[in-house]
């Protein structure tokens, strides 16, 4: 019987990712295109939130989206009715996507001329938070029916968002959710996180949420 | 199910360990998991089995798990608790202003290869 080597390792199993995903922002800031990740769980409002934003952005920036889903491709069909590029990312029943999988998109999708690419991560509130795409900005939409606890029972989402949408306020009366309360919930996980009221059905705060972005495109783009 | 996308990640850190110390097969995989990492120690060893046996490196090892227990530290009354007992709240001073000290770990502690 051969003898068995002990190998120390002491490594975190997300450290290789995490290298993986600062090598793409390095490159994408040299190549001057701005990733945005946005995250959620299913039917808070992704695909609705962003066919909006690109309606507001798209004259001035030049945008190509990602949809990553376990399957089907609607949600590309959607963003290319909306007007801009769009590919499907099948996870092939992965609830979320890491680094080199994002590279694989972008490398499609950056084919064109694109400066604002846009990831639609997979409808979940766990998993996603945990592995770093490359993104220079997380987003995350939390929608009035969900309830105004989730930062509590989710906290990773929302310690690694830069920015968190409220969508779907026009139905606030009807649920037993508190904005002030949730955005209370948001700052203990997150002190620095900016909360957006929205209605991507009605348009009511997009245009709020497509000044910021607009502003982060343009400083990384500009100093790139 | 994201045990089998960390699965997929121990499995390219394995390999890259393998290539530095010239490793040819890997017998097991010893895994320091955080009680409060939101990973399921079955699901995983599960996730293994499937995946490993597509691995020639790794095909037939053993996913070793060794449980770190989750402490929370309080910045009101500067003592440590148990957080899976008592939660984000602290047992001694009943403060909010508590953070996790260790627990959350999902690290390779080491391999063994023949």
């Amino acid at each position: 019987m051969n003898q068995v080597r002990i190998i120390e390792v002491k490594q975190s199993v997300f450290a290789d990712n995490d290298r993986r995903a600062a090598q793409l922002r390095r490159e994408l800031k040299e190549k001057g295109i701005f990733l945005l990740n946005l995250m959620s769980a299913p039917g808070s409002g992704k695909t609705t939130t962003l066919t909006r934003t690109v309606e507001l952005l798209k004259d001035e920036i030049k945008i190509g989206v990602m949809e990553a889903d376990i399957d089907s491709d609607v949600d590309a069909r959607a963003m290319a009715a909306a007007g801009v590029k769009s590919i499907q990312l099948y996870t092939g029943g992965m609830c979320h996507l890491d680094a080199d999988m994002t590279r694989q998109g972008l490398d499609e999708l950056i084919d064109g001329d694109v400066e604002l690419a846009i990831l639609e991560n997979v409808g979940n509130l766990v998993c996603p938070a945990e592995f770093d795409t490359g993104a220079v900005k997380n987003a995350a939409i939390l929608s009035v029916p969900e309830g105004d606890d989730k930062p509590l029972k989710y906290p990773l989402m929302f310690q690694v968002c830069d920015v968190v949408l409220i969508n779907k306020i026009d139905v606030t009366p009807y649920f037993d959710f508190d904005l002030e309360r949730c955005t209370e919930y948001i700052r203990m996980r997150n002190p620095d996180a900016k909360v957006i009221p929205i209605c991507a059905k009605t348009g009511e705060g997009v245009e709020e949420w497509a000044g910021w972005l607009r502003q982060q495109v343009r400083e990384w783009v500009t100093f790139s | 199910m994201h045990e089998l996308g960390i699965v997929f990640h121990i499995i390219r850190s394995v390999e890259q360990v393998a290539a530095d110390n010239g490793l040819e097969k890997i017998s097991a995989v010893v895994l320091e998991l955080g009680e409060v990492s939101g990973v399921v120690p079955d699901y995983l060893t599960d996730c293994w089995k499937w995946a490993a046996a597509k691995e020639e490196l790794v095909s037939g090892s053993e996913l070793k798990i060794e449980t770190l227990p989750a402490v929370t530290h309080c910045g009101g009354c500067g003592r440590d608790y148990p957080t899976v007992a008592h939660g984000r709240i602290c047992p001694h001073c009943q403060s909010g202003n508590t953070w996790l000290l260790t627990g959350n770990e999902v690290s390779i502690k080491e391999i063994a290869a023949y």
